[in-house]
């Protein structure tokens, strides 16, 4: 099985790289972006049966860092 | 007195730590991260600065999950005394010993010089330093934006824990903090590298009375 988990920054939590290509679209003459934010995609693949309670266990251990970051699991 | 300094693969300031330790008296181990224990009698750890498993992930994160970090945390659990040092602060704040985490710095680049720092908590690493006092200290880092929720930093503010302040924020930190303590004050994590101005010959030996005094304040702890 295969799963994708999404880690981004918590709201509220600055992201200057976000920041960073905001200000590059906005110089490159896109209008109207008004935020960017910037995160990480890791695919996973797992033994088949790999329950979610495991998945988030990995998340919380190590994938991402709950104290400026929140996750999303999905299955693919 | 005994110091062990962890090297995991990618530490590139473990040799200075370890030189800084040794003109304060102690006598250093250098402890590989796949140990799985620290060398007996020791009364001291390192983190040190550095770029552990090149950053993967996140600063830290992975380093935080070798097998030498589960017993510097009981050693830390302990009443052990512990220093992380730029990378080692990062890897301390993931493997939660300390609160809070280190993000990109706000303006985005890598800053290496010399910056100006308030000496602020009390513990055996600041208490050679005057409270107050404003000393230099070199940073290198990238990721030394201190970030916490505002409970926490109250929290460090109100226990004394916020052991260096910036004088003029380099990086975008949270109330300027540079370095904390833990809650019992026997760990201490910061970005600027002490062992790097801790001899005439680097130009500034305001680092070195962070180490100077810590073999005679563990004999008296």
């Amino acid at each position: 099985m295969k799963v994708r988990v999404h880690v981004m920054l918590k709201t509220g939590v600055l992201d200057p790289q976000g920041e960073a290509v905001r200000h590059a679209l906005g110089a490159l003459g896109f209008e109207g972006v008004s935020s960017v934010r910037q995160g990480k995609v890791i695919e996973l693949e797992l033994a088949e049966g790999t329950s979610d309670e495991t998945i988030g266990e990995m998340c919380e251990k190590l994938l991402a860092n709950t104290v400026i970051e929140s996750y999303r699991i999905e299955h693919i | 007195m005994k110091a062990a300094v962890i090297v995991f693969p990618g530490s590139n300031c473990d040799r200075d730590m370890a030189v800084a330790f040794e003109q304060a008296g102690f006598d250093v181990e250098m402890v590989w991260h796949k140990d799985t224990s620290l060398p007996t009698g020791i009364d001291m750890v390192g983190v040190p600065g550095g770029f552990s498993f090149g950053d993967y992930l996140r600063c830290g994160a992975i380093a935080a999950n070798a097998p030498i970090v589960k017993d510097v945390k009981a050693f830390a659990d302990m009443g052990g005394y512990v220093l992380g040092v730029c990378n080692g602060f990062q890897v301390l704040t993931e493997t939660g010993l300390l609160p809070g985490a280190l993000l990109r710095n706000a303006e985005l680049k890598y800053i290496c010089r010399t910056i100006g720092l308030k000496v602020e908590g009390e513990s055996v690493f600041t208490d050679s330093y005057s409270k107050g006092e404003e000393i230099a200290l070199p940073i290198a880092h990238h990721d030394g934006n201190y970030h916490a929720d505002d409970t926490t930093l109250d929290m460090l503010e109100a226990e004394g824990r916020v052991a260096f302040r910036y004088t003029n924020n380099p990086n975008g930190s949270a109330r300027d903090i540079a370095g904390i303590l833990s809650g019992n004050r026997r760990v201490l994590g910061m970005m600027p590298h002490p062992e790097r101005a801790s001899e005439a010959a680097h130009g500034n030996e305001d680092g070195a009375r962070l180490f100077a005094n810590l073999t005679s304040q563990l004999v008296n702890a």
